[in-house]
């Protein structure tokens, strides 16, 4: 039942704007085996290449491919933005959407809302207006909204950055838990204390390109290239 | 002259009132058919603009940009021009002078339709652009389907939308150039209380055209009223 769309291939994967190129061209192959860490600087090119790999941003030379169909492989995807984007809808309406997009029936879609709200910690709000809920809440619901339809494999970018240590905290924990569970997660980080703390693989970016890419361990251990180390050592600061 | 001017809201306060505490038959129709003509123009203006401002906000289609420029200029179109159009469409020899609409209420409506579905459809837009700003990079990592994209602006926007039909009721209930052309002002037919009250000041009855223009405040308040509260209480209603 489960699709399988790992190994993802990019080869000479690149995107441009204006004639600017944003990111690549990128070499990478992903076995996707627990939760892969996208980790650089600011402006080196997570965002870009987590939406190139998810399909949302405009591929403008080489190929981004998944070990099924590209439509069935997106179709087994998510993506949890950095600034949490919730609906103008109840914090149940927000986790039903989109298994009412899917053809879910009301009552399935409730129970499967009231479930995963409790879940990440949002069983009291479920009647509450999300956009009154705080930042670190709205970023658990969109997680929740991402995790509902059981995706193969949820993309989040940065999804911490603007949030307290209390928040990043019980965010880490429920994506632990979705690991678990068997959902292989991408998620990109400026924070080297974060991708300590959760990666099992890490892809490090530098101005658009991928200079390192090995298991979390073996990546903090010894890095391989002078840029990782810099960047490790902190002398690599936005 | 001053004095004399307040003598005559005064007396068109009482006359309005009395008008309508002895329910006065004439009235109650003209009342009433403002009302229908004006709904029903509003009822089919939203089924017009409100998809096609969702479809702007959404679609990137070729006339995109000119169907925006030109509801813009329609909204100053003036009402009066707006008749005179509907007039040689369906004045005997026009293109739709086979049907005989012209004189009908049915005439007033298409009239009152063509002058508030650019205001809607603008207001509209307005308000679901912003919407689709915020929504734009969920809604496209979720694949929805552009049917999809439009309902969930519409319904997520419902409040502004309101606003924008509201407005739309507004210009239409106080409109008189173009009702006045193509429904002709016919009384027991076409009589509306703009074109009522047009036709009372003429003659000089000022105390009756002020009581009539107090009905028409009454009711554009009124309808304002109930569908600000329709808008509160549809708070826990569901998708
Ligand atoms: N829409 C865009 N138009 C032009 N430049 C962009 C756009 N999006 C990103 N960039 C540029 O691409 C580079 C990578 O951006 P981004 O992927 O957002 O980095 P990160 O997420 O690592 O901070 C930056 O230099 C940024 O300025
Ligand atoms: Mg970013």
């Amino acid at each position: 039942m489960v699709t399988e769309l790992f190994p993802l291939t990019l080869k000479g994967a690149e995107t441009s704007r204006r004639g600017k190129r944003l990111v690549g061209p990128v070499d990478l192959s992903l076995d996707g085996q627990g939760l892969c860490v996208v980790m650089g600087p600011n402006g080196s090119g997570k965002t870009t290449l987590l939406r190139l790999m998810h399909g949302t941003a405009r591929l403008t030379g080489g190929s981004v491919t998944w070990a099924c169909d590209t439509d069935v492989a997106r179709h087994h995807q998510a993506f949890v933005f950095q600034r949490p984007v919730v609906l103008r809808r109840t914090v149940e309406e927000n986790l039903t959407y989109p298994l009412r997009l899917r053809g879910t029936s009301r009552k399935v879609a409730q129970v499967a809302a009231r479930d995963w709200a409790e879940r990440v910690g949002l069983g009291p709000h479920l009647t509450r207006r999300a956009m009154v809920l705080s930042g670190g809440e709205q970023q658990k619901l969109a997680i929740a909204r991402a995790l509902i339809t059981e995706p193969a494999l949820v993309f989040l970018d940065e999804p911490t950055a603007s949030l307290d240590g209390r928040a990043m905290r019980e965010i880490e924990a429920i994506l632990l838990r979705a690991k678990a569970d068997g959902t292989r997660l991408i998620l990109s980080t400026h924070d080297m204390g974060q991708a300590r703390r959760i990666a099992d693989e890490v892809v490090f970016i530098l101005g658009g390109t991928v200079q390192e890419t090995g298991p979390a361990a073996a990546f903090f251990d010894g890095p391989k290239t002078p840029q990782a180390r810099a960047f490790l050592n902190g002398d690599i600061v936005e | 002259m001053g004095g004399s001017a307040i003598v005559d809201l005064w007396e068109g306060l009482r006359h309005a009132f009395w008008l309508v505490v002895t329910f006065d038959a004439a009235l109650a129709e003209i009342a009433l058919r403002s009302l229908r003509v004006t709904l029903s123009a509003l009822v089919i203006a939203c089924l017009i603009a409100l998809p096609l401002a969702a479809m702007l906000a959404v679609r990137r289609f070729r006339w995109r940009r000119a169907t925006i420029a030109m509801l813009n200029a329609l909204m100053g179109l003036p009402p009066v021009v707006v008749g005179l159009i509907v007039y040689i469409f369906l004045s005997r020899s026009g293109p739709l002078g086979a049907l005989g609409l012209l004189f009908t209420p049915t005439a007033m409506i298409i009239a009152q339709v063509i002058i508030i579905v650019p205001l809607i459809a603008s207001i509209a837009h307005q308000s679901l652009r912003e919407l689709w700003a915020e929504y734009h990079d969920l809604l496209i990592s979720m694949n929805v389907t552009q049917m999809q994209k439009m309902r969930t602006l519409l319904w997520d926007a419902r409040r502004a939308l309101l606003t924008a039909a509201l407005a739309g009721f507004g210009r239409g209930i106080g409109e008189v150039g173009a009702i006045m052309i193509v429904g002709g002002n016919i009384d027991n037919a076409t009589r509306v209380l703009t074109t009522a009250i047009a036709l009372e000041t003429g003659k000089g009855q000022f105390a009756l055209a002020l009581a009539l223009g107090f009905i028409l405040i009454a009711l554009a308040l009124g309808v304002n009223l109930m569908i600000h509260w329709i808008g509160q209480t549809e708070r826990d209603s569901r998708w």
